[in-house]
C-alpha cells in the first residue's frame, strides 16, 4: 500500500483524485517528506500546464471585483499552532465564521506542508477534517438553535462546528460535542478546549438527517453522557 | 489607504494600474504575498496582474464558461487573500501556489456543475487580442514549450493527464470513460507527469516561466 499512496501524488497534483482518496492522501502528507517534496515538484509541472492553457482575457472588471471583495472581507490571521491561542478576528459576525474556518482550514493544510510539530498533529488533523468538511462546496450548512456559529455537514455525514464566542473552558474542564439521532442517547463526539474568538470543531460521529448537533461543559476527560445544559444547539439537520 | 486611492485601485483603467504596478514591480510574487497577508491590497492587485492572466486562462478551459472562470478566479484570489499568512515560500512558489487554488477550485466547480459533460479538449480559445505586447508572446513561446513537451508522451499518458487537467476529470471516472482499469489510469498519469517533468527541465530555456513572473 506504501508504493499506492506515493503514486497518489501525480493524481493529486493534477487535481484528478476522487474525494475519498483526496482525503487519504491529505492525511498521509504530514507524515511523508518525500511525497510533499514530489508535490511541489509536480505541482510546477502542473503550473506549466496551465500556462499551456492559456486562452481568453478575462474581463478588464475582473480586477477591481476582486480588490473590492478583499476590502469587504477582513483578513484572519491564522494561528499556526493552536497552542499560541491569539485568534485574532475583530468581532466576527456568524455568517463570516464560516469562511473564517475555511481560511483556518487552508491555513493548515499550508502550514502542515512545513510542520514537524508531532505533538500538535493530531488537533491539526481534526481542524483540518473540520476545515475540508467546511469547505466541501455540496457541504449543507445548518443554523444554531442555540450559540453563535454553523454546523455544516458534508453529504457523507461527516460534519463540523465553526462556533464563535466560546470562552476558553475553565482549568478541569473541556466542551464536549453530541450528536442526538431522535430519542437514542446522545452520543459522544469528541472534545474540545475553546479558544478565545472562534473554534473550528470536528465531530467525531456521522450526522444523519433530523440529527441535532450540542455542545456542553464537562469535567476534563469527557463524559459519557451530558451533565449540563447545552451551551449550543443546532437545529435539526 | 485613503479613499481616492481606493477608488483608483478600483478602476479598471490601464493607466490607473500601471502606476500601481510601479510602487510594487521590483519585489518577488513571494515578497508580494508577505504584504498581502498584512493587508496591502495594492500587492494583491500586482500579483493579480502578474498570475492573472494565465490564472483566467486555466479556468476557462477547465469551465468554458466566462462566468463561472471570473468566479474560480476571484474564489481563489480572495482566498489567498484570507490565507496569506500561511503561505510558506520555501515550499511553492507563489504562482504556483495561486494556480493550484485556481485549478482546485475550477475543478470542484465543473465537477458541480457537469458541464466538462461537454467535450473537454481542444484549445481553440487562444486570444489575438494582444499579442503585440511583449508578455503574450512570452506566454505563447511557453505555451508552445509544454505543448511541444505534451506532443512526445505517449498517445495514452498524454490523453490521462489532458482530460484530468483541462478536462476536470477523476481517475475512477476516466477509467470508466476510457473503459481501463484505475489502476492503468493511475500508473498513466504517474509516470506521463514525471515524463512531463523531465522534458520540461530539459527544455528549461534561460528565463523560465517562474522567473518571469517574479521578474
Amino acid at each position: 500500500m506504501e508504493t499506492g499512496i506515493h503514486e497518489l501524488t501525480a493524481g493529486y497534483a493534477l487535481d484528478a483524485l476522487d474525494p475519498e482518496e483526496r482525503r487519504t492522501y491529505e492525511a498521509h502528507l504530514p507524515d511523508c517528506e518525500r511525497c510533499r517534496e514530489e508535490l511541489t515538484s509536480l505541482w510546477d509541472v502542473a503550473g506549466g500546464l496551465a500556462v499551456a492553457a492559456s486562452g481568453p482575457e478575462p474581463s478588464p472588471e475582473l480586477r477591481g471585483r476582486i480588490l473590492a471583495g478583499a476590502r469587504a472581507e477582513p483578513q484572519v490571521v491564522v494561528p499556526l499552532e493552536p497552542r499560541r491561542r491569539r485568534l485574532l478576528v475583530p468581532a466576527l459576525s456568524a455568517a463570516a465564521a464560516v469562511a473564517a474556518a475555511v481560511a483556518i482550514g487552508l491555513g493548515i493544510w499550508a502550514s502542515h506542508l512545513s510542520s514537524n510539530l508531532s505533538s500538535t498533529r493530531s488537533a491539526l488533523d481534526q481542524q483540518r477534517k473540520a476545515a475540508q468538511i467546511v469547505a466541501d462546496p455540496d457541504a449543507q450548512t445548518i443554523a444554531l438553535a442555540k450559540g453563535t456559529g454553523r454546523l455544516v455537514v458534508a453529504p457523507d455525514g461527516n460534519a463540523a462546528l465553526a462556533l464563535v464566542g466560546l470562552e476558553p473552558a475553565p482549568t478541569g474542564k473541556t466542551y464536549e460535542v453530541w450528536v442526538i439521532a431522535g430519542k437514542s442517547p446522545p452520543e459522544p463526539s469528541g472534545l474540545f478546549p475553546g479558544r478565545n474568538g472562534a473554534d473550528l470543531v470536528h465531530v467525531e460521529q456521522m450526522v444523519g438527517s433530523g440529527d441535532v448537533v450540542a455542545v456542553t461543559l464537562e469535567k476534563s476527560g469527557g463524559a459519557s453522557a451530558p451533565t449540563t445544559t447545552p451551551l449550543v444547539q443546532s437545529k435539526r439537520v | 489607504m485613503g479613499a481616492l486611492e481606493s477608488a483608483v485601485l478600483a478602476l479598471p483603467d490601464s493607466r490607473a494600474r500601471l502606476t500601481m504596478r510601479r510602487q510594487h514591480a521590483h519585489l518577488s510574487d513571494e515578497a508580494l504575498v508577505a504584504l498581502v497577508a498584512r493587508g496591502d491590497e495594492s500587492a494583491l492587485g500586482e500579483l493579480y496582474d502578474r498570475v492573472g492572466r494565465v490564472a483566467y486562462g486555466l479556468a476557462y478551459r477547465v469551465l468554458r464558461d466566462e462566468r463561472l472562470a471570473e468566479d474560480a478566479v476571484q474564489e481563489a484570489f480572495l482566498a489567498l487573500w484570507r490565507t496569506a499568512a500561511a503561505f510558506r515560500a520555501e515550499r511553492a512558489k507563489a504562482s504556483t501556489w495561486i494556480l493550484t487554488l485556481v485549478h482546485r477550485r475550477a475543478v470542484d466547480l465543473v465537477r458541480r456543475e457537469e458541464r466538462r459533460r461537454a467535450e473537454p479538449l481542444g484549445d481553440d480559445a487562444t486570444s489575438a487580442a494582444s499579442e503585440s505586447t511583449e508578455e503574450a508572446a512570452w506566454l505563447r513561446f511557453e505555451r508552445e514549450r509544454v505543448q511541444a513537451a505534451l506532443r512526445q508522451l505517449p498517445d495514452v499518458q498524454r490523453e490521462a493527464i489532458e482530460l484530468a487537467y483541462y478536462g476536470g476529470f477523476s481517475q475512477s471516472e476516466l477509467a470508466e470513460r476510457l473503459g481501463v482499469p484505475l489502476g492503468t489510469i493511475k500508473s498513466r498519469m504517474f509516470a506521463g507527469l514525471a515524463r512531463l517533468r523531465e522534458l520540461l527541465d530539459d527544455a528549461a530555456p534561460e528565463g523560465s516561466w517562474k522567473q518571469e513572473f517574479t521578474s
